[in-house]
């Protein structure tokens, strides 16, 4: 309803269809909403956040057909089709991630704005199975600046969940 | 679960932690409302002069669009100043007002705000609209303008200490004589989360705001002032701050433009502001800076001599105590301190993490090193040999401090000894090792709070204050406290902060947060318990009829004698018996003035870096940081160690990545971007070690100092005087780039 | 961001038609550096043609023994393809030295090689630029130039090329497969981009509505002894200041041949072949090195904040040179520089 008010002023929307968080959308879009913006604004999933609308800082980092993408520099109607994973869809309080887990134990946040986007680029980075080590864990993930310079904490975050055995096997 | 107690002085992850990592921690920009409406502010193009002519027809009629406003369909506000004075953090001058006329005041000023139906719909009509200019010469360099000392003082920072002993004289005759200049560059504090306003239209002029800010209660009173609002029917709602450093102390445009259109429109409005436009706003102004010390042949101070020139804006006299250190923080005789401004085209600059200590200790701690070498002193020696035990500057005794510890505990941890004192003298492969140190200093502040406990009968207790947690962990710190006192579970106290509806409390910074907010839901605690207790002595026969509050214990959501604990009264039994849902108690702070007129309080921090510098290329690669930190009890040493590593982190981005550039010609921020201006990234940043020196300070009833700033204050000295051992070039001007090195 | 229409192409002909007929229609694939310039209206399409759906996602072996990479493969898919890391190890390191992560498996390969520059004005409207708006002046040349160009510039403009791929691809002497209204054609690496001259709204070779389809790598070669080396003012995640694609053939301690690339310091990937020739048959020594890297700075000019940029070039290519002799390349994930 409020989606229909706000496509309705736009010139050309298009019709896509997405997948997001399991849930699928039809949704018309006119071309120039970003996915970050249509996350944000159309679906009200705020936790993908806008650091700077540029790629220049990873905060709006989300999962798209699994892969780590800046959403605030893709435009929604050229995922039509897509499967899209936002933070909301990689575990809620009652049930959280372990990477989550990891974040909240190894205090790898302060103000939380950079998280979500720190959370989705490290499940990512360990999807596509590139690092091993520490230094290639910090290279691989310096596209999600954390301007309350918790990089320490994510680091040790990320090491502990790739280090469980189990987490590794579930991955495979 | 009597076992987990006390909380406070152990590790707790933050209360908020399941919100922030799930994406349901929300933020200014992400309330929403059935009637929102986008709004997008148009930049001026020209650094200073007058906007001739505005044609705004063709955004008007672009899609979507509602309204465009700008100086010559503003809604009415006052011309004089005073209103836009209700800022707890204001200084001296006019305060900028967006659309207050024609002028303009520095590139990138907002001289027109587009409202739309869709963000897209903002943002491109906010590109339609036109305006010439009547352009004059923007000046935005602090060295081509013309100095003097700050007529009027600005409020709640330590005036310049006046001079004492004859520190020229002195260091005439000094036998060994360092002078050098230094130049901190500007920086913007670029906090992850963009500067923004959700105001919600609530109707009958009712208006709950929800805006990026350090704590609500400022801008609501400084909206109330200027739009002359009544403060009943407007309410601001904050609970997570995306960082802000500093930079969300003082209103912003986007909040004043943003309640404007709402009120104007009557309906609910969101202004997000671009990343550029994070450079329209508060920065950490351009310093230069010359430090003279004299010293006797074995290094000992005999004249210290610190000048400091920094930039403000045309429009206000923004200070920071940058030369006060270096009255106090050695011990000597004659010094002179002088702090001069320089105004320049730009923004009003604004408090950035420990604003006057950063700027001002980097030259002191990089002038030490120059006199260890001088005097061919070790450099800790050297500041050891010069360590003071009293501020004298104000002529008084430090509240505590355990420098000395930290010096000792930190070299040992760094492994300072293994330090050979040569510059290039300690190679591997083809990079040069340097080992740094310097010393870090900040003032230990508090300020008035109030504050709410409220116990429900379920045995849930909440905690309030209207303080902001921007990251440092204020909700986890204040349930700590909260839990402590009731003898609670941690999971059964909530804490709420960011709204205007609960206990007043200033804005949150100067690292007061712990210490004020905390004193005071521990104040309203105290209260809540003497209440509870009271019911509990009125019940029918109770067990507690006679007892006093230190006869008994709060634990497991029950009063117990303390020599029987048998002899209980359960929370639920003292809401039933005195007839309540709930029952609450309001606590408060002050700062106590008697304490603060005998000591002087500060915090202390000692830092240690080890860089290595590649020979030929000047590639400069940080290898670890030691930072020991005495800055009294520690509530939390998870969330605390977080603070310093933060505060260290934003230290190495200014010692080698941070500096905003402007074009000298335009007047206009080149870099304005997290692309070009550089934050350090996850590959910067190399392990860090806190230590947290064990401190007891009598200042208020936590005995806290606060961390939010010291850990940046020193790091980028440290890592500057690191360089110089690894290479033995002095770079004595920020930030310490490739080019610089080479 | 200005409105635009958005049609979504299903064969490479449509969308050259589509593009062809309409002087304000562009491509767009990745969108990494096209979205960016949009939002802030530094290009202003009236139209946009998804191309994403085009079947150009393949690495296939050429019958001249190298591959022919589908435009559309992403940067981080090339990067980690097995053959790509194998035989063209030079060209993988390039691309992981660029952007970050997120950012590479957006990123398509012709994207790549037609992202525009990063000069401080072309990305702020309200200052002069000609690249932007020609005729509009450069307010680089006097302003701040800290990332500027120091070889092949004009009095018109003085920006740089950003790609780390381009730089590597470059050195490689790869060639790219164009298709456009008038059909295809091949263009030689060197050939593509262009120097900015009096027409630097130019970035490259390519006509509007053409298409890039495919870059093509011959046969491999400097397996061994090759390097990426980029230098910048942070340790990832930003652009090059300075950077050197070096690759050599080596017999014992001669160098056979030679190719320089540089990065950061020109309108496009920087190749002397003089300063190759100079290191043929030519022991492999700082001498012989720092002889190639004056050969490759020749006529070099700094504007005040990029003069720096200069002996950092030379410098970079003594060291890359090093390294790639020493069968030692810079590994990006590491921070010191070997």
């Amino acid at each position: 309803m409020e989606l229909d008010r706000l496509a309705a002023a736009e010139p050309n929307p298009v019709s896509i269809a997405l997948t997001v968080n399991g849930v699928e959308r039809r949704l018309d879009v006119p071309p120039t909403v970003t996915l970050l913006d249509l996350l944000r604004e159309r679906l009200d999933l705020t936790g993908a956040k806008k650091g700077c609308d540029q790629g220049q800082c990873g905060a709006c980092t989300v999962l798209v057909n699994g892969r780590r993408v800046n959403a605030c520099l893709q435009l929604a109607v050229m995922n039509d089709g897509a499967e899209i994973t936002t933070i909301e869809g990689v575990g809620q309080p009652d049930a959280l991630h372990p990477l989550q887990e990891a974040f909240i134990a190894h205090d790898a946040f302060q103000c939380g704005y950079c998280t979500p986007g720190q959370i989705c680029s490290a499940l990512g980075m360990m999807s596509e199975g590139h690092a091993k080590t520490a230094a290639e864990i910090r290279e691989l993930m310096s596209g999600n600046l954390c301007r309350c310079g918790a990089y320490g904490n994510i680091v040790d975050a990320i090491e502990d969940v790739m280090g469980r055995s189990a987490f590794k096997e579930a991955a495979e | 679960m009597s076992n987990v107690h006390p909380y406070v002085g152990r590790a707790k992850s933050r209360v908020d932690g399941p919100l922030k990592v799930s994406g349901l921690a929300r933020y200014a920009a992400e309330f929403t409302a059935p009637d929102l409406a986008y709004a997008a502010a148009a930049p001026s193009a020209i650094a200073k002069g007058r906007i001739t002519s505005l044609d705004v027809s063709a955004a008007l009629a672009a899609p979507g669009v509602i309204e465009v406003l700008s100086h010559e369909n503003k809604l009415a506000f006052p011309e004089d100043d005073e209103p836009f004075k209700n800022d707890m953090v204001a200084v001296p001058g006019s305060p900028f007002r967006p659309f207050r006329d024609d002028r303009i005041h520095y590139s990138g000023q907002a001289i027109a705000l587009v409202v739309a139906d869709t963000h897209e719909n903002a943002r491109h009509a906010a590109t339609l609209v036109k305006a010439t200019y009547d352009a004059e010469t923007p000046n935005v360099d602090v060295a081509a303008a013309s100095h003097y000392q700050p007529p009027e003082p600005r409020d709640g920072i330590p005036p310049t200490p006046e001079p004492r002993g004859d520190a020229a004289g002195a260091f005439a005759g000094a036998p060994i004589k360092v002078s050098a200049d230094y130049r901190v560059v500007a920086e913007h504090h670029n906090p992850m989360e963009l500067q923004a306003t959700t105001v919600v239209w609530e109707g009958d002029g009712r208006l709950l705001v929800h805006n990026k800010t350090q704590g609500v209660v400022n801008p609501k009173n400084y909206i109330c002032s200027v739009f002359e609002l009544d403060a009943e029917k407007v309410r601001f709602v904050s609970p997570f701050v995306g960082g802000a450093f500093g930079m969300a102390l003082r209103p912003h445009y986007d909040v004043f433009l943003a309640v404007m259109a709402s009120l104007k429109l009557e309906r609910s409005i969101r202004l997000v502001l671009t990343r550029g436009q994070m450079f329209t706003m508060g920065w950490r102004p351009d310093c230069l800076q010359t430090v003279s010390f004299g010293a006797d042949a074995g290094g000992r101070l005999t004249s210290i001599q610190h000048h400091a020139i920094q930039a403000t804006s045309h429009y206000e006299d923004y200070q920071e105590p940058i030369v006060n250190w270096s009255g106090f923080l050695y011990d000597c005789d004659n010094v002179a301190l002088k702090y001069e401004l320089g105004k320049i085209d730009t923004p009003t600059p604004s408090d950035m993490r420990a604003p006057g200590a950063t700027t001002g200790v980097f030259a002191l701690e990089c002038a030490m090193d120059e006199l260890a070498y001088a005097a061919q002193v070790d450099p800790v020696e050297l500041r050891l040999m010069n360590y003071s035990d009293r501020d004298k500057n104000d002529d008084k005794p430090f509240s505590s401090k355990e420098l000395r510890e930290a010096y000792r505990l930190g070299a040992e941890r760094f492994g300072w000894s293994k330090r050979s004192p040569e510059p290039r003298s300690m190679l591997e492969g083809r990079e040069l090792i340097g080992y740094g140190m310097a010393t870090g200093c900040w003032e230990a502040m508090t300020m008035p709070h109030k504050a709410r406990a409220t116990l429900t009968a379920d045995g849930k207790l909440e905690v309030a204050c209207a303080t902001a947690d921007i990251g440092t962990g204020t909700y986890t710190i204040l349930a700590q406290i909260g839990a402590d006192a009731l003898g609670l579970d941690i999971a059964d106290v909530t804490s709420k902060v960011g709204d205007t509806a609960l206990p007043m409390a200033p804005v949150e910074g100067g690292s007061w947060a712990a210490a004020s907010a905390g004193s005071a839901v521990k104040d309203a605690c105290e209260t809540l318990k003497a209440e509870l207790l009271n019911h509990a002595r009125g019940i029918d026969g109770s067990p507690l009829a006679n007892a006093a509050l230190d006869h008994v214990v709060f634990a497991n959501g029950r009063i117990a004698l303390a020599a029987d604990p048998s002899k209980a009264v359960s929370f639920a039994e003292i809401l039933k018996g005195a007839g309540r849902d709930a029952l609450d108690a309001d606590g408060g702070y002050e700062p106590d003035k008697d304490f603060a007129k005998t000591y002087a309080g500060y915090t202390h921090a000692a830092c240690f870096v080890e860089v290595r510098v590649d020979e030929d290329l000047g590639v400069v690669r940080l290898a670890r940081v030691v930072s020991a930190v005495a800055a009294g009890k520690i509530l939390n040493p998870l969330t605390a160690r977080s603070q310093i590593l933060g505060g260290v982190v934003m230290g190495c981005g200014m010692a080698l990545h941070e500096e905003t550039l402007w074009d000298k010609t335009l007047g206009r921020v080149m870099n304005a971007s997290l692309g070009e201006y550089h934050v350090p990234a996850h590959a910067d940043i190399p392990d860090i070690d806190v230590i947290f020196v064990d401190e007891e300070d009598g200042s208020n009833p936590l005995g806290v100092k606060g961390l939010g700033e010291i850990g940046i204050v020193g790091t980028a000295a440290a890592v500057a005087n690191a360089i110089f051992h690894a290479t033995g070039k002095r770079v004595r001007e920020l930030p310490i780039t490739i080019d610089k090195l080479l | 961001m200005m409105n635009f229409s958005y049609t979504r192409a299903e064969t490479v002909a449509d969308a050259i038609a589509a593009v062809a007929a309409d002087p304000g229609a562009r491509f767009i694939a990745g969108g990494t550096n096209l979205v960016d310039l949009m939002k802030y209206d530094v290009m202003k399409p009236e139209r946009l043609v998804d191309i994403t759906r085009l079947p150009l996602r393949e690495i296939e072996a050429t019958d001249a023994g190298g591959l022919r990479i589908g435009a559309l493969v992403p940067n981080s898919d090339l990067a980690y393809d097995a053959r790509i890391q194998r035989d063209y190890p030079l060209l993988a390191s390039a691309i992981l030295a660029g952007a970050s992560a997120q950012l590479r498996n957006a990123a398509t390969t012709g994207g790549n090689l037609l992202q525009r520059t990063r000069c401080y004005y072309f990305y702020d409207v309200a200052t002069p630029c000609n690249k932007r708006e020609p005729g509009s002046g450069c307010a680089a040349k006097t302003g701040v130039n800290r990332v500027n160009a120091i070889l092949g510039t004009s009095e018109a403009c003085i920006a740089t090329h950003p790609s780390d791929m381009c730089v590597a691809l470059a050195a490689l002497e790869a060639s790219v497969h164009v298709e456009g209204p008038n059909g295809p054609r091949v263009v030689p690496f060197a050939e593509f981009h262009r120097l900015p001259g009096d027409a630097p709204q130019n970035d490259n070779t390519l006509a509007h509505g053409e298409m890039v389809v495919a870059v093509e790598l011959p046969a491999p070669r400097f397996g061994r002894n090759h390097t990426y080396l980029k230098l910048r003012d942070r340790l990832s995640y930003a652009f090059a200041l300075v950077s050197v694609a070096a690759a050599l053939d080596m017999d014992g301690d001669v160098i056979v041949d030679a190719r320089i690339a540089l990065g950061g310091v020109a309108h496009k990937p920087w190749r002397v072949t003089d300063s190759e020739a100079l290191l043929k048959g030519k022991p492999a020594t700082p001498d012989s090195f720092g002889a190639a890297a004056d050969a490759i700075l020749s006529g070099a000019t700094g504007y005040g904040g990029n003069d720096f940029k200069i002996e950092l070039a030379r410098r970079a290519v003594v060291r890359a040179l090093a390294q790639a002799v020493a069968g030692e390349p810079q590994v990006q994930s590491d921070k010191s520089v070997n």
